[in-house]
C-alpha cells in the first residue's frame, strides 16, 4: 500500500501529461494545465528541502565534532544572513540582498568553476596521449577547434575557422546526433517504465 | 634531450598553473587585442535573424545560467539586449536558473539607463521559475498563469507593455542564454517544436556542440557558442572593445600554451616509452 | 562608505581566497568554500518565496479580490509532503509528492524527447541529403553515414562482427571527431572563466588599491 499510492500518482500524472500533449482539448486541457502550474510548487519544495538537509547535515557536524566542522558555521551563518535581508529587504535591485549576491556570492561561483581551467589544462598535460590513430584523430579534432575557435587560428591560416565550422557542422552534428538518439530511446524507455510503475528506484529502492 | 623530455613529465602541476595563470595575465595587461573575425558562424545566422525581425517585436530572453559561468554568458546577455534595445524591440526576461534572474536585471536595467529605455514599457524582468520544460509548457497556453507578477512582484495587469500577450504564440522570438538543463534545449522542446515559436540562444562552450544538432535541422535560428559566441556577436552589434572581444586575446595566447603543454606531454610520453619506462 | 568599491574589494577577497586553493588546500579556501555553500543555499530559498511561492501559490490561495480557492491547497500539501523526508517517522509521505514530480517530468519527456530529439534528429538527417555542388554531396553523405554508423555502434543487440563490426569502427571513429570537438570546446569554456576573472581583478580591483590605501587616485 505503501507503494501503491505513489505509483498511482506517478501514473496518473504521466498519463495526463501524454494525453495533453495529443489531446489538448477539455478534459486533458484543464488537468495538464492545473498538473503543470502545480508541478511548479512542489518541485519548489525541493529547494526547501535541499536547505533543510543542508541545516541538519552542518548541525550535525558541529554536535559530532566531525572533520572540518569549525567551518559549518560559516555554511549558516551565510544561509542565515541571506534569509533575513531577504525576508526584510526584498530582491530588489541595490538592496542589501542583491548587493551580496552581486558582490560576493557572484563572484565565489564564478571563481569556483574557474579554477577547473587550471586542471584541465594539468589534465591535458599528463593524460592527452596519441597513443592510438582514433586518440590522435580526437587530438586532432579538439586541435583544430580550439585553434578555429579564436582569432588566432585565422592569423595562423585563414582555412582554419573554414574548416572548424565544417567539422562542428558535420561529422560534429553527426557524432552528437547519434548519442542524442541513442539517448532520446532511452528516455522514451525509462519514461514508459515509471509511467507504469516498472522503474520504481526513485521512490527510495522501497519494495 | 630525450631525458629533458623524460623529466619534464613529472613537471609539479603548480608550473602548469603559473603558467596557464600568466597565459591569461599578461594579454589582459598589455592590452593586447587580436581582431575578432566573424565567419559563417551560427552566431551571424543569429544575429541576421534578430536584425530582420519586425520593429516592436515581443522577445523572451531567458537568463538560464548561474554566476559559475557569468563570464561566457553575461557579455553575450548584454550584446543580445543592447541589440534587442536598438533595434526597439520588447524584451521579456525570464529565468529557469534562480541567480539568472538577478543577473539578466543588472544587464537589462544597466543597458535601458545608457539606451533610455524604460521598464514596463520597453523590457521587463518576470524573475525565476521552477519547474523548467513544465513550465515552458504551460506558457505555450498562458504566459501570465506562470508568471502573475514580475521579479519585483509588480501584477501583470500593471505592466503596460504585456498588454495583448497572452501565450508563447504572441511572442516571436526566444532566445535562451543557458548555462545546461533547464536551458536551451527545453525551450528548443517545449517552445519551438511543440509550439512553433522561433528559438535562438546562446550556451557556454562546453554544451555548443551538442547543440549543433539543432542547428542543422532548423530547430534553432542560431547559436552563440561560449566567449567566441559572445565575441561574434559584440562585433555584428558594433561593440568596440567588450568583455568578450577583449576575452579573445588571452583566449588565444592561452590556447596556444595548452596545445603547447599536449604536445610536450606527449613528446614526454613517447620518450619515456622509447625509453623503457612506464 | 564607498560601496561600490567595498563590494570590489569583498569580490576580490573571495575570489583570492578561493584561488589560494591552487597552492594548497587551506583555511581561507575552506572558508570561503562554506560560505559560498551558505549564502547560495539562502539565495535559492529567497527566490523561491518571492518568485514563486508568493506569486504562485499564496495569491491563488487567496485570491486579491478576497476569498480562499481551496484546490491550492493540494500542490502546498504535496510541497510539504517534500519536506517530510526530514522526519523518519513520516518520510514515506514524500513519495506521493516525488511521484507528481516524476509522472509529470516522464509523462512529458516521453513524448517531447521522442519528438524533438529523436523525430526531427531523424528527418533532418535525411532531407540533409541534398543536390548541390559536389562538396555538399559529400557533406551530405559523411552527416548521415556518420550519423547511422553511430547508431550502429549504441546497438548492442548484435554481435559487432563482419559488417555491423566494421559499421560500428566507422561508428567510433566519428564520434571521436565529436569528442574531440567537445574536449576543444570544453578547455575554451574553462578559460573564459578563468579570463573573466583575471579581468575582474586586474582592470576592476588593482584600480581601487591606492584609493583604499589613502594614496589618490
Amino acid at each position: 500500500m505503501r507503494l501503491v499510492i505513489p505509483l498511482a500518482i506517478t501514473f496518473t500524472a504521466g498519463m495526463i501529461m501524454i494525453l495533453n500533449f495529443f489531446i489538448p482539448h477539455q478534459p486533458f486541457a484543464f488537468l495538464g494545465e492545473h498538473l503543470q502550474e502545480w508541478y511548479m510548487i512542489v518541485a519548489s519544495g525541493a529547494i526547501f528541502l535541499g536547505t533543510a538537509n543542508l541545516l541538519h547535515v552542518h548541525v550535525r557536524k558541529m554536535k559530532l565534532r566531525l572533520r572540518n566542522w569549525q567551518y559549518s558555521p560559516v555554511t549558516i551563518i551565510g544561509l542565515v544572513v541571506m534569509l533575513i535581508l531577504g525576508l526584510i529587504y526584498g530582491v530588489e535591485e541595490g538592496k542589501p540582498f542583491d548587493y551580496l549576491f552581486m558582490n560576493m556570492v557572484a563572484p565565489m561561483g564564478a571563481t569556483m568553476f574557474s579554477l577547473l581551467a587550471f586542471f584541465v589544462a594539468s589534465a591535458a598535460f599528463r593524460a592527452f596521449r596519441a597513443s592510438n590513430w582514433r586518440a590522435t584523430l580526437l587530438l586532432s579534432s579538439a586541435f583544430l577547434v580550439m585553434l578555429g575557435q579564436v582569432p588566432i587560428g585565422a592569423m595562423i591560416w585563414n582555412k582554419i575557422p573554414l574548416a572548424k565550422v565544417w567539422l562542428m557542422a558535420i561529422p560534429n552534428t553527426a557524432g552528437q546526433r547519434a548519442v542524442m538518439i541513442g539517448a532520446a530511446m532511452g528516455v522514451v524507455a525509462t519514461s514508459l517504465r515509471m509511467i507504469f510503475g516498472i522503474e520504481r528506484s526513485y521512490l527510495g529502492g522501497a519494495d | 634531450m630525450a631525458n629533458f623530455f623524460q623529466k619534464i613529465g613529472d613537471l609539479d602541476r603548480r608550473v602548469i598553473f603559473l603558467l596557464i595563470a600568466l597565459a591569461v595575465i599578461i594579454p589582459i595587461t598589455t592590452d593586447l587585442i587580436i581582431p575578432n573575425i566573424v565567419g559563417a558562424e551560427p552566431s551571424r545566422d543569429m544575429f541576421d535573424y534578430v536584425d530582420a525581425l519586425p520593429e516592436g517585436s515581443n522577445v523572451i530572453v531567458s537568463f538560464d545560467y548561474d554566476p559559475s559561468t557569468m563570464p561566457e554568458l553575461q557579455p553575450m546577455a548584454e550584446a543580445v539586449v543592447r541589440h534587442l534595445f536598438e533595434k526597439n524591440h520588447k524584451v521579456i526576461g525570464t529565468a529557469l536558473w534562480p541567480q539568472g534572474a538577478a543577473l539578466g536585471q543588472h544587464a537589462m536595467s544597466t543597458l535601458a539607463d545608457s539606451l533610455g529605455k524604460e521598464q514596463y514599457v520597453d523590457w521587463v524582468n518576470l524573475g525565476y521559475k521552477t519547474g523548467g520544460a513544465v513550465m515552458i509548457v504551460r506558457m505555450g497556453t498562458s504566459i501570465k498563469a506562470v508568471f502573475p507578477a514580475d521579479r519585483d512582484n509588480v501584477p501583470w495587469e500593471d505592466i503596460p507593455m504585456l498588454e495583448g500577450i497572452n501565450s508563447l504564440k504572441d511572442i516571436q522570438l526566444v532566445i535562451s542564454l543557458s548555462a545546461g538543463d533547464p536551458g536551451i534545449i527545453a525551450w528548443v522542446m517545449m517552445a519551438g517544436d511543440r509550439y512553433g515559436i522561433p528559438i535562438g540562444g546562446g550556451c557556454t562552450a562546453v554544451s555548443a556542440p551538442q547543440l549543433y544538432t539543432y542547428l542543422q535541422t532548423d530547430q534553432m535560428v542560431g547559436l552563440l557558442g561560449g566567449l567566441k559566441g559572445a565575441a561574434d556577436y559584440e562585433t555584428l552589434v558594433g561593440i568596440e572593445e567588450g568583455p568578450a572581444v577583449k576575452g579573445m586575446s588571452p583566449q588565444s595566447i592561452a590556447h596556444l600554451v595548452i596545445m603547447m603543454f599536449i604536445i610536450i606531454g606527449n613528446i614526454s610520453y613517447f620518450s619515456r616509452r622509447k625509453g623503457g619506462a612506464r | 562608505m564607498n560601496w561600490e568599491i567595498l563590494g570590489i574589494w569583498l569580490g576580490a577577497a573571495v575570489t583570492l581566497c578561493l584561488y589560494s586553493f591552487l597552492y594548497r588546500d587551506n583555511p581561507f579556501y575552506k572558508f570561503v568554500e562554506h560560505l559560498f555553500v551558505g549564502m547560495s543555499a539562502g539565495y535559492w530559498v529567497i527566490y523561491s518565496i518571492y518568485n514563486v511561492l508568493i506569486p504562485n501559490w499564496w495569491e491563488n490561495l487567496f485570491p486579491a479580490d478576497g476569498g480562499f480557492d481551496a484546490i491550492w491547497l493540494v500542490p502546498g500539501i504535496f510541497a510539504m509532503f517534500m519536506l517530510a523526508r526530514m522526519v523518519p517517522k513520516v518520510a514515506g509521505l514524500s513519495r506521493l509528492a516525488l511521484g507528481m514530480i516524476v509522472g509529470t517530468g516522464a509523462g512529458l519527456n516521453m513524448v517531447t524527447f521522442f519528438q524533438s530529439n529523436a523525430l526531427a534528429q531523424v528527418k533532418g538527417t535525411m532531407i540533409s541529403v541534398a543536390a548541390g555542388s559536389v562538396w555538399e554531396v559529400f557533406s551530405s553523405l559523411v552527416l548521415v553515414v556518420g550519423v547511422v554508423s553511430g547508431l550502429v555502434y549504441f546497438f548492442f543487440s548484435k554481435a559487432h562482427t563482419g559488417f555491423v563490426g566494421r559499421t560500428a569502427n566507422m561508428g567510433i571513429t566519428i564520434l571521436m571527431v565529436a569528442f574531440g570537438a567537445s574536449f576543444g570546446y570544453t578547455i575554451m569554456a574553462r578559460l573564459s572563466l578563468l579570463i573573466g576573472r583575471c579581468t575582474f581583478l586586474i582592470e576592476d580591483w588593482l584600480p581601487t588599491i591606492p584609493a583604499m590605501l589613502g594614496l589618490g587616485g
